[in-house]
This record gives C-alpha cells, sequence and structure tokens, in this order.
C-alpha cells in the first residue's frame, strides 16, 4: 500500500453505560476503492458509519482524513472534512422544498440536478416538498445530494434496500463511476450480489472489532461469513431431554396459517405454518420485513396481501385487541413498548384487557390475585422491587411482559427478541419456558437477532430475507453458520457451488 | 400559480373570512366604519405581537407559556424608564427593551437546550419568573410613555393620492405592525437560520443529520420570540401610556390564533401571515358577538367553538385533497 489513505480509522470505541457498542473498530479506505463494512446485527457497523459522519461521538480512537485529523464532531464538520452520508432512512426536512433542503445544506443546485437525471429520474420538480416525493426518490434525491458535493468518502448505508431494481441498478452503476474519479465510497449492503459487483475490499466487524479486511474476489464469500460468525466455538448446546424432542416431533394441528402475506414497502410474499406444540424461529437480518410481519399477526398493522388464517378459519385482525381475542399475544423486543413502567408488577400482569376477568364492573381481586401470583412463581419473578415494574431489572421486566400473557392464557405467543439485553440466567429461564409452553401445546413464533438461540428454544427456523422466506431450515442443521448463509440470502449447499454470488436469488422459494 | 393557492390556500381562505367578518360588522351595526377600523388595529396590535412571537417557537417545535409575562416584563420596564423622563431618551429605551426581550427570550432557549426540560414546562418556569420580575419593576400599573412613541400609532396614515375616506381605512398601527413584522421576518425566512428553524421543527433527526446546529437554532427562534415579545409590550405602554405588571389574556390567545392561522403545533409547517390574519379574525368575531350585546361569558364559549370548527374544516380539506 503505497498510496495514502484518504480515510483511516483506528482503535475506534464507542459505549453507552456499560454497553460497548463499539470495543476497536479500525477502517482504512483507499483513494478510489469501493469499501464493504460488513458484520452481523449489533457488530457495530452503524454505530461506526455514526461515528465517521459526525453524528455521535466516540470515545477513543483516532480517525485521519487525507493523513490529518480532522475534527469530525457534528455532521456539518464531517461534511467539511469530506466525508458525507447517506443513511437508510430518508434525511430529507419533509415540510421543507427539495431546493430549501438543498439551500440548507449548502448543495450546489445544478450538479445536484445533473445527478438526478443521471441516477434515473428526469422529471423533478425542486418545489415539490420533500414529504411529498415517494420514498424511493427520497433514497435517489439523498444520493445526489451527497455526489453533489464531490466528498472525498461517501458512505452508503443499506442505500439499495428500499429501491425498485432499475434505479437500484443506476445507483449502483453511479457509485461505480463515481470511484474511478479517485473519490471512495464506504458500502453496507446485506446483499453479496451488490458486494461482489462493486467492492474492492471489505472490512469485517464482529462484537465492535475490527476482525478482517479482505480482498472481494469469488468464493470470498465464505470467507466473509466465517469471520462475521468468528473462531468456530464449540456451541455448549443444551441438550433437550428426550421428551421435549418426541413433544415437537409430534406435529401439532396447524394454529396459524400465512399465505402469501405482503404488508407495507418490506414484506412481500410470506408464507409459513404455525403448529400447536412448537416453537418456530425466525431468522432474518435488520429491516428484511420481520417487524412488519409480527406487527401484522399481532393486529397493530393491516397487511396489504395475502391471508392469514387461524385453527383454519381467515382472520382480518383490526385491532391488537382482534388479535388478542383469537389468544395472539405480542411479546416486543423493547419492554418500554408493553409495561406500564410505573405501576406495579401485579398491575401489569393482570392489565384488564390481557387477563379479561370480567369486561364491566369491578375487576375480581382475589382471583386477580391468584391468577398473579401463579404466574410470577411460574416464571420466578424477583418481587422485591414490585411496587413499580421500572424499577426491576431488564430481565425480570421482560418477564412480566410474558407472565402477563401466561395469565392471561394466551394460546400463541409471538416474541420478537425477548432477550435482547438480558443476563444469561434469566436468558435460559426464558429459553425453558418457552419450550415448555411448547410441551402443553401451546405455539410460539420466535424472532431472535442471537442465532445460536435458535438451535436452544426451537423446532424450526423460517428464514427471511428481501421481505420473503428463502428456507426453512429443520433445527438439526440450524447452526449459526448455516442461519447467517440463509439470512444472507445463500443457498443451503453453497459452499459446494463456485460463483454463488453471481445468483443469489436462487436460493430455494418457501416451501409451504 | 395552483401551487401558489395549494401552498397559500390556507391563508386565501383565512383572509376571505376575515371579509366576510367585516362586512357581518358593516350589516350589524351599519355606522361601522374607519375609526372602528383603526380601534380594531390598535386593539389587535399587542396580540399580534404575541402571536408573533408564539409563531416563530411553534415553527422550531417548541411552544412560549412565557409570552404573556415577557410581554408585561417589557412593558412596565419600558413604562418605568421613560417615566418622567426626556422624550429623547425613549430613544435609548426602545432599543433596549428589544434588547431585553431577545437576551430574555435566548434564555428561555438555553434553558430548554441545556437542561433538556420540556419546552412547556421550561416556559412555565419562566413564565413565573418574568411575571415576578415585572411586579418588581412596578408593583402597580404606572410609569409613562414618551409622546413620540405613543403618537406612532394614533390617527391614520397620511396617503396624499388618495381621498380622505379611504385614506381613514389605513391605521398608523397597522403600518407599524406591518412594517415591524416584515423588517424581522421577511430577512429571517430568506436566511439559512430561517430554514434551520423550519428544519429542526420538522424533523429534528433529519435536521442534525443536515448539518443543522440544532441547539444553536433553537435557542435563536426562542430569541426571535423574545424579541417579537418585547414588542408586544412596547406596543401595550404605547397604547396606554403606562405600564402594567399583570399579564393580559395574550398566552391563550396567541396559541388559539398559530393553531387557526395553520402552523402545525408540532412544529415545521406553516407562516406568519396566517396567525396574524388569524387574529384579526378572533378579534373582529369578539367586536360583532359584542355588537350583538351577547353576554360576555356566552362570547368566550362562541370563541372556542369558532377556533375548534375551523381547525377541524381545515383538516377534513386537508385529508379530501390527499385521498384524491
Amino acid at each position: 500500500m503505497t498510496k495514502q489513505p484518504l480515510l483511516e480509522a483506528t482503535g475506534v470505541a464507542k459505549r453507552y453505560g456499560a454497553v460497548s457498542a463499539l470495543k476497536n473498530a479500525s477502517l482504512t479506505v483507499l483513494p478510489g476503492e469501493v469499501h464493504a463494512l460488513m458484520g452481523a446485527n449489533g457488530a457495530g457497523k452503524s454505530t461506526l458509519v455514526k461515528i465517521l459522519t459526525g453524528a455521535i461521538s466516540s470515545n477513543a480512537g483516532r480517525i485521519l482524513v487525507r493523513g490529518q485529523e480532522r475534527d469530525i464532531r457534528s455532521p456539518a464538520k464531517a461534511r467539511v472534512a469530506g466525508l458525507v452520508p447517506v443513511y437508510q432512512e430518508p434525511s430529507l426536512i419533509p415540510d421543507l422544498d427539495v431546493l430549501s433542503n438543498l439551500r440548507l445544506t449548502r448543495t450546489p443546485v445544478e450538479p445536484f440536478r445533473e445527478w438526478v437525471r443521471e441516477l434515473g429520474v428526469p422529471d423533478l420538480d425542486l418545489r415539490e416538498m420533500a414529504r411529498d416525493v415517494p420514498l424511493a426518490i427520497q433514497r435517489v434525491l439523498d444520493l445526489a445530494r451527497a455526489l453533489a458535493v464531490e466528498p472525498d468518502v461517501m458512505l452508503l448505508d443499506e442505500m439499495t434496500a428500499a429501491l425498485p431494481a432499475n434505479l437500484a441498478e443506476r445507483v449502483l452503476d453511479v457509485v461505480k463511476r463515481q470511484s474511478q474519479t479517485g473519490r471512495s465510497v464506504i458500502f453496507i449492503s446485506h446483499r453479496f450480489v451488490e458486494i461482489s459487483a462493486l467492492c474492492d475490499r471489505a472490512t469485517i466487524l464482529r462484537d465492535g472489532e475490527t476482525v478482517g479486511v479482505v480482498d472481494i474476489e469469488p468464493g470470498i464469500e465464505e470467507r466473509i461469513v466465517e469471520l462475521m460468525l468468528g473462531a468456530k466455538v464449540e456451541k455448549k448446546r443444551v441438550a433437550r431431554k428426550q421428551a421435549d424432542v418426541d413433544a415437537s416431533v409430534s406435529a401439532g394441528s396447524t394454529r396459524i396459517a400465512v399465505r402469501g402475506l405482503k404488508v407495507g414497502t418490506k414484506l412481500h410474499d410470506v408464507s409459513f405454518d404455525l403448529r400447536d406444540g412448537e416453537v418456530a424461529g425466525v431468522v432474518a437480518l435488520e429491516g428484511q420485513g420481520q417487524d412488519e410481519l409480527f406487527a401484522a399477526l399481532a393486529g397493530s398493522i393491516r397487511p396489504e396481501g395475502g391471508t392469514i388464517e387461524v385453527d383454519g378459519k381467515p382472520v382480518h385482525f383490526h385491532h391488537p385487541v382482534d388479535a388478542i381475542e383469537h389468544g395472539i399475544a405480542y411479546v416486543p423486543g423493547d419492554r418500554t413498548e408493553a409495561l406500564a413502567m410505573q405501576q406495579s408488577v401485579r398491575e401489569n400482569i393482570a392489565l384488564p384487557f390481557s387477563a379479561a376477568f370480567r369486561n364491566w364492573g369491578p375487576i375480581r381481586m382475589a382471583r386477580e390475585g391468584a391468577t398473579v401470583q401463579s404466574a410470577i412463581e411460574r416464571l420466578q419473578i424477583d418481587t422485591r422491587a414490585q411496587r413499580e415494574v421500572q424499577r426491576l431489572s431488564g430481565g425480570n421486566q421482560q418477564k412480566v411482559t410474558i407472565a402477563r400473557w401466561i395469565a392471561a392464557d394466551a394460546r400463541t405467543l409471538l416474541c420478537f427478541d425477548p432477550t435482547r439485553g438480558i443476563d444469561v440466567g434469566t436468558k435460559q429461564e426464558i429459553y425453558r419456558l418457552l419450550r415448555q409452553l411448547a410441551d402443553q401445546g401451546k405455539s410460539v413464533l420466535f424472532y431472535t437477532s442471537e442465532l445460536e438461540e435458535v438451535q436452544l428454544v426451537c423446532d424450526r427456523a423460517i428464514v427471511i430475507f428481501g421481505g420473503k422466506v428463502v428456507d426453512i431450515l429443520p433445527v438439526e442443521i440450524a447452526d449459526e453458520a448455516a442461519l447467517t448463509r440463509a439470512a444472507y440470502g445463500l443457498s443451503r449447499d453453497s459452499k459446494a457451488e463456485v460463483g454463488v454470488l453471481a445468483e443469489p436469488h436462487s436460493a430455494p422459494e418457501a416451501r409451504p | 400559480m395552483m401551487r401558489l393557492l395549494r401552498q397559500q390556500g390556507w391563508v386565501v381562505g383565512l383572509l376571505a373570512l376575515l371579509v366576510v367578518l367585516l362586512i357581518v360588522a358593516k350589516l350589524i351595526q351599519p355606522s361601522y366604519g374607519a375609526g372602528d377600523f383603526g380601534s380594531l388595529v390598535r386593539a389587535v396590535l399587542p396580540y399580534a405581537f404575541a402571536v408573533a412571537a408564539q409563531t416563530v417557537v411553534v415553527i422550531a417545535g417548541g411552544i412560549d407559556l412565557s409570552v404573556a409575562a415577557m410581554m408585561a416584563l417589557t412593558s412596565v420596564t419600558a413604562a418605568a424608564l421613560m417615566a418622567g423622563a426626556s422624550e429623547e431618551f425613549a430613544l435609548l429605551v426602545v432599543p433596549f427593551v428589544l434588547l431585553m426581550g431577545f437576551a430574555l427570550g435566548a434564555l428561555n432557549g438555553i434553558l430548554i437546550v441545556v437542561s433538556r426540560v420540556p419546552d412547556i414546562v421550561v416556559t412555565l418556569a419562566t413564565l413565573f419568573m418574568l411575571q415576578g420580575a415585572a411586579l418588581l419593576v412596578l408593583n402597580a400599573p404606572g410609569g409613562g410613555s414618551a409622546e413620540w412613541l405613543r403618537n406612532l400609532i394614533v390617527g391614520t396614515v397620511p396617503i396624499p393620492v388618495l381621498p380622505d375616506t379611504i385614506a381613514a381605512f389605513f391605521p398608523k398601527a397597522l403600518l407599524l405592525l406591518v412594517v415591524l413584522l416584515c423588517v424581522v421576518w421577511i430577512p429571517l425566512k430568506r436566511s439559512r437560520l430561517g430554514l434551520s428553524i423550519y428544519a429542526i421543527g420538522s424533523n429534528q433527526l433529519a435536521a442534525f443529520r443536515s448539518g443543522v446546529p440544532v441547539a444553536r437554532t433553537k435557542i435563536l427562534a426562542y430569541a426571535f420570540g423574545g424579541l417579537f415579545g418585547a414588542m408586544g409590550g412596547l406596543s401595550l405602554t404605547m397604547s396606554t401610556g403606562i405600564g402594567a405588571p399583570i399579564p393580559g389574556p395574550y398566552l391563550m390567545a396567541s396559541v388559539a390564533a398559530v393553531v387557526l392561522g395553520g402552523v402545525v403545533l408540532g412544529g415545521g409547517k406553516g407562516g406568519l401571515l396566517g396567525p396574524i390574519i388569524a387574529v384579526f379574525v378572533l378579534r373582529l368575531a369578539r367586536t360583532i358577538l359584542t355588537l350583538l350585546a351577547i353576554d360576555p361569558n356566552v362570547t368566550a364559549i362562541v370563541e372556542g367553538t369558532i377556533l375548534v370548527a375551523v381547525v377541524m374544516f381545515g383538516a377534513f380539506i386537508a385529508m379530501r385533497s390527499r385521498s384524491r
């Protein structure tokens, strides 16, 4: 490497309280290269991008631009230093017209206009309110705005995720040409096909540390997956009791049947069955439509297409209460979404609409007390601080959100990353609880961002990529490597194939 | 043209409503004329500045509960300083009071930005502080005002080319209002600061990522609110000739006019013209109800009803045009 790097970051770290989002990340970008930044969910990609573009400040580390230390402690300063981001979410101000948005960021208008045309949007009205511009076009405008200021380093975070194919192609084309002018691009994407077509090198992050820098060449994807997962640690598999295995094998009747479900812009075509007595895992990278899937099943948003059948009868949920009446309960990963934080454990568990003791009139306290007590005991909730849920530990709070539905005797639990940010001991208890529920004939749909949990809890894993079910893996083969490959849209036996990068979408379609 | 109509539709509608109300007033009281219009404008003046103050802050995504107290404090300060002083001394008092409003407004903004306490709580606290400070300056209505200052809003603007009967409809107070608002608002709106104020009100995260200095912009928005508040305080002293330490009913009126004027309470949307016309509409509606000799208690109910009805009507129109 004789060329001086355009951007050189070393030892970058970021802590939020006791949690380290980034421990020791480094990244070197050479002039004229497209550099991929990769890593599993929560590896610290977004944190690093935000630090590099001044949206958050780091706790440690050196960042050099063209060999000089520059002040990048605010987005405006990072912009001046030549680092310009295009974030996942549109960043135009919705209540200003496009022209005012350009003035706000001091973007020259004529180059912007040319780039917009170049990117395949010929008839843009600059007087249009940003709010009224379609979402996909807004992404293009974000990119054009970044291109127009001719930054040294452009950071694209999941740029193509929300774009239709023809626009995405133009975008990739423009990015490629950008690198030929000596400027550099940092490219974050979950799509191997884009990375192989576009990128020269890749930096891989794992648990907040840079674990490798590789040149992109055919067949490199296996190495990247390996780096993302880390050294193959032998899984300390919690051996499931034989009884459990038997219970999960004996097929229950179909509880929920989802067919061709389409929700919003993210979820396109999802079909699967959830049976009584099973825990079905859902595995997906961030933003592949899993949020929409759970929201639709929980009745909080209405799907645009497809059907949901519960116990063989088609249902249309207009409100979460409809789902609850069918015995389907949603346990969100973010506990603040579910709990009344200043109320007691008892009140939270017995929230009348969930426990449904009575619709009208006074609540029968004795019965409520007994039900709540049994749920508390069952989940072994630490009740020393039970007067206010907000004083409980995260793990105990999560138990309360589940206990509520056990008290209400829900038949199906939709658990969305329920073990996020809680201690190992409580995690084990939650795994055990979910298995017990399944053994009693209840069904659980379990989205997790921690892939190792799949083999600990689930009977099979439904893998979603790009809004579609790309594979359903039986638990025996659903180890982290297999799940990661599937979650990136690589086909199950890609190891044997060469040049699979060329056609990742030929992955097996959803099997009914 | 169509776009202008779409963007300014709300303002045009309000203007039409104002004209209708003027006609109604004329029908009820055939003698309603230039003199009455002049006194309407003089009565509106402090309200209009209160509304301008609130508008800037609301567009930036905040709310200022201290606006009426700010007017009271600046008014008594001006009155106390000018009491018994020379006419020329008032030339110093006016900029001093305006600067004071600007600084106190900025203080509001700084407290909000530094403490991260919600706007509504901070400005509630400063409401009490400013109110107390006003009573310290003058514990009863009193003080004085320079003669030339009082004359600024008395009478009409002499326009040589127009016959007197028409010129009579251009009170000096209206000229003063228009000039002062334009002098501050138009350059502000055209500047990057103005854009930034809209930006942080519209979407704070996106504004931050676009490189807008969010904290500084917020402080300046409150400072301009304070400046308009000080103008309101001065206008009170001008019209009464004294300063009164107890805040008038300007806070609720300002919020009402902001909403009626098409500024979204969440921030980011609207302009200054709408709220100013709205405050005329609200005051004129009150005049008409008085002309009809309706019980003043009922008057308040009717005003509230107008507010809700108009805003609901606007939301209904907006919904229909969007679904089409």
